[in-house]
Formats: structure tokens, sequence, C-alpha cells
């Protein structure tokens, strides 16, 4: 077996860090507004929606939809040159916030915008773990 | 008759484009410039106002007003709304020129990704320094890289929605090449077929390689006066009638939708009542086309047909030579050349004064010229015309 490039890991900062500490524990923490009651994504210091800087931070359900994909064919970093091809996809999750992420556990040509998805968790090396997407049996 | 005049265009640069190494973008922007004062029959003493646009060279700053020896300028300014800019500036331009913060404004955009050691296709990724910190390290994690999966997640949706094409795509691709084949300053002029379209190699399914727009070295000048001014000047003047700018927001709430349905909308609407025309008075199409996707989207949002309707719209080819709605009659981005707004803009102001030889459209009247940013998420209009409007 050839020596292949590591992917990229992410590095937690203090901002994301509970992000990835609810990944690392199974749960998809978002960020939430205690002034407006808004979802948003991805992380950042104050609510899009309404500028306070009230975030607190809760589980989403983690359930969403497909609401388009791509399938990557490019080698745009060494830690892909075995991966390729791979979907990049945007999820619509119940919450009103739409995710980008990877979809997992089925075949690139099985892929159908509106098919149901739950988060998992995929260990990614060095402690950190990253939410993807897994489809809901039917 | 159409509204009236809010500025007028004078002065047209463009550089050789393409795999030009060796120079900084700075040095084709002085090149541009130097044949768009030729062009106008203007000094550069003339010019009293400079506003800059660049993607990504670090030498297109401020600064770049001394390396081109401007003095005594009353406006400057370095610009970005990404590919959407040259709407913007052209609009800014207007407005200070009847304010009278300035007389003659060179707007100027150059780039110089290409070198001979990489593909045209790592010319914007940059070096990716790892590790990298949160939400940008959590994105490079996905694999989410560079602007190609953006317009590919987009023409995904949109065919799921609409039924849209492979088939679709390409016919914009191959009129667009042959119009590219009657411009001089194209850089692709190799025949292309809808065949070889769909042989082309997938980039971001469902993107192939002939879906997506060139990388450029080069220059684009243009130079804006008052329609008085312009009256004297060598070249006939292309009054700009109508402009706007619209900016929908980002696409990852899921109340919003620009990657189907893009700012163009507004934005047309407002141009169009400005410049007191119709669709039906638009003699040419001069659509950002960063990829095929983005000329069918456009139309529909422009209202040339309805939302969803591009590709059976497009599908008699009607955009290319010959076709009832000329689109990007010099190639456009994919197959002439990449200088952001700045490509539609040139082809619009050739087409406008009636000097494209063989590949002049038959009605210059009107003609629709749109600049587009970001994943879709800034759109600009313009509508350009032989005529100075208004009475
Ligand atoms: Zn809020």
């Amino acid at each position: 077996m050839s020596q292949s490039a590591a992917k990229p890991v992410p590095v937690p900062d203090e901002i994301s860090a509970p992000f990835f500490d609810g990944a690392r524990a199974g749960h998809l923490m978002l960020q939430h507004c205690t002034a407006c009651g808004k979802w948003s994504f991805p992380v950042r210091e104050r609510c899009p929606h309404c500028l306070g800087a009230k975030l607190g931070w809760r589980a989403a359900s983690g359930r969403g939809t497909l609401y388009t994909f791509a399938i990557m064919h490019q080698v745009m970093n060494p830690g892909f040159a075995a991966e390729v091809p791979y979907n990049v996809s945007q999820i619509d999750l119940a919450e009103g916030v739409r995710m980008v992420a990877n979809v997992i556990g089925i075949a690139n040509d099985q892929l159908r915008i509106g098919m149901e998805l739950q988060a998992v968790f995929e260990d990614v090396g060095m402690g950190v773990s990253i939410p993807k997407f897994r489809p809901v049996a039917a | 008759m159409a509204n009236s005049s809010k500025g007028a265009i004078v002065g047209l640069g463009v550089t050789p484009m393409g795999k030009i190494y060796g120079r900084r973008a700075v040095d084709f922007a002085a090149e541009a410039i130097a044949l768009a004062l030729e062009d106008a029959g203007l000094q550069k003493s003339d010019i009293d106002g400079l506003l800059i646009n660049a993607n990504l060279p670090n030498d297109m700053t401020p600064g770049a007003q001394m390396i081109l020896g401007f003095e005594n300028l009353t406006l400057v300014n370095v610009m970005t709304a990404y590919g959407s800019t040259g709407g913007s500036m052209m609009q800014y331009a207007c407005m200070a020129i009847r304010e009278g913060l300035a007389k003659t404004i060179v707007l100027v955009y150059a780039d110089a990704p290409l070198t001979p050691s990489r593909g045209a296709g790592q010319s914007y990724s940059g070096p990716h320094r790892f590790p990298l910190g949160g939400m940008t390290g959590l994105k490079a994690a996905y694999g989410d890289f560079g602007a190609n999966l953006g317009y590919a997640m987009a023409a995904q949706r949109h065919m799921h929605l609409y039924g849209t094409t492979e088939g679709h795509l390409g016919i914009v691709a191959v009129g667009q090449r042959k119009w590219a084949q009657m411009s001089p300053w194209a850089q692709m002029k190799a025949p292309m077929t809808m065949a070889d379209h769909h042989n082309s190699r997938w980039i971001a399914e469902p993107l192939r390689l002939l879906d997506c727009c060139l990388v450029s070295n080069g220059a684009v000048a243009i130079i804006v006066t008052s329609a008085d001014r312009a009256r004297d000047l060598r070249q006939p003047p292309v009054h700009v009638l109508g402009y706007a700018q619209s900016a929908p927001g980002d696409n990852l709430d899921t109340s919003r939708h620009p990657a189907v349905e893009t700012g163009a909308a507004r934005s047309g609407e407002t141009a169009f009542r400005m410049a007191g025309i119709t669709r039906a008075d638009i003699g040419s199409c001069q659509l950002y086309d960063c990829y095929t996707y983005t000329v069918l989207v456009t139309l529909e949002d422009y209202g040339f047909c309805a939302k969803g309707e591009g590709g059976p719209f497009v599908a008699d080819g009607k955009l290319g030579p010959g076709g009832a709605l000329p689109t990007n009659t010099g190639g456009g981005q994919l197959s002439g050349y990449y200088m952001w707004a700045f490509t539609p803009m040139s082809e619009a102001i050739v087409q406008a004064r009636g000097q494209g030889g063989a590949r002049q459209v038959p009605n210059r009247d009107f003609t629709l010229v749109s600049g587009n940013g970001g994943i879709l998420n800034f759109h600009s209009t313009m509508i350009f015309s032989p005529h100075e409007g208004g009475g």
C-alpha cells in the first residue's frame, strides 16, 4: 500500500470549540440566539439575524434533507487524491440552517435531492470529530 | 424613447489575453489604459478618476495610481463585489461624474494568475497551509475547495427542480465557442461540438471542463465621461442608460435560494425601469458566464423565459450566431477571456458601437450586460446604447 497524504484535520479554535466538543460527544451543536431565538451556521461571534452577541449553544436534532450536492473530481488538496470522486453536499437541517458536509454510507450515484439524512460523527484523527450525514433507512 | 444617458463610455482598451507570462497585473493594466486612451483620443492628463478592480493580484491597490503615473485625481478607489464589481464601478463612475466629483474616469481590471508551472485549475486555489482552524478547517475537512463546487451544487439543484440537462448546458458552451471564433481577442477558437462538451472531463459533477470559464492573464480598461463631453471624442459614445445591483444574501439559510433564484431578477427589473425600455428592446445579451449554468439562470431571472425554463429556452441555439437572442458574442468567459465583469462590458461596448465586424449583431440599440460574484450572491446589471435617450 502506497503512502498517501493525510486529509486536513480542522483545529478547533476558541469560538468553534463547542461545535467540535459536541461532535466528539456525538451531538450536532449549533449556535442559537437567546435574543431572537434563531439558529445559525457557520459558527460566528454574533447572530446574523439580529446582530446580538448573546449566542448560546444547543444540540440540534441532526435531522435534515439533502438540498443539493456535487461530485468533486478535481484534486485541490493531496489529502483527497485517493478520495475523488467524492460528494460535497448541502443539507437543510430541521432548525432552518443549511450545512455543507459530506454524505456517507451511500454511493454517489444513489444520492437524491430531498432524501432524509441524519448526522453521524466521524473521528478524523488528532482527537477531532466532525459531523457527516447518513441516509435514514426507509 | 429611452430615458436619458447616465454617462458615456468613450474609450476601451483590451490587452492580449491568456498565457502571457512574466508580467504582473499592474503592467497589463498600464497597457490596457494606454490602449483605452488612444481609442478615446484622450491624454493621460485628461483623466481625473481611477477605479481599480482585481481578483487576487497584490499590485492592484490604490498605489497603482503612482505606478501608472496618474496625477491630480479627484476620485480613486479599489472596489470589489467579486465578479459583479464592474457594474458597481460603472454605477459609481456615472454618479460621480453627474455629481461633479470627476470628469473623466478610468475603470480598470487586471489579473495575472497563470504561471507556466501550474495548471489553470489551480490558479485561484492558493497554497493551502494546514492545519486550518475552526470553520475554515471544517470546510477543508469536507474537501470543499473553490468555486467550482458551489456552482456545481447550484446547477444540480436547478436540474433537480426543472429538469435542466447536460445538453442545455452544452448548447451554451457550443454557441459561445462559435462566437469566439469571430473575436480577435478570444483565447479559445478551436471548433467545439456537443460531443466535445459531453466528453470533456468532469470538474465537479454536473459541471464538465467545458462548462467552466477560462483563466486569463490580461487587462481591460474603460473610460467613462459625461454625454456632453463624449460628443467631441474619437469614438461613437456608448451611453449607460440603466444600472442596478442586487445581493440576495448567502445560501446557508433554508429560507433563501440564491443558487436558483439570483439577484438578476431584482437588479434587472430596476435597470430596465431606469433605462425606460423592456426586454423586448434588447438586441444582444452580454452575460456573466463563469459557468454555462450562470447564463441559463441569469436569462430566467431577467425574465426572457419563465423560472426553470432556461434550458428549453436556449435549446434551439438562439444564443449563438444567427440566433434570435445573440448572447456573449465575443465568446464570453467560457471561450473568450476571464476578466470578471469586464468581459461582458467590453464586448457590449464593441457591439453598441457597431464595431463587431463578422460578429456584429443586427440590432445594437440596447445591449444587456451582467456581472455576478460569489456563488451567485452578488449581481449587477447595465444597459448600454448608442442612443443618448431622453427628450
Ligand atoms: Zn438573533
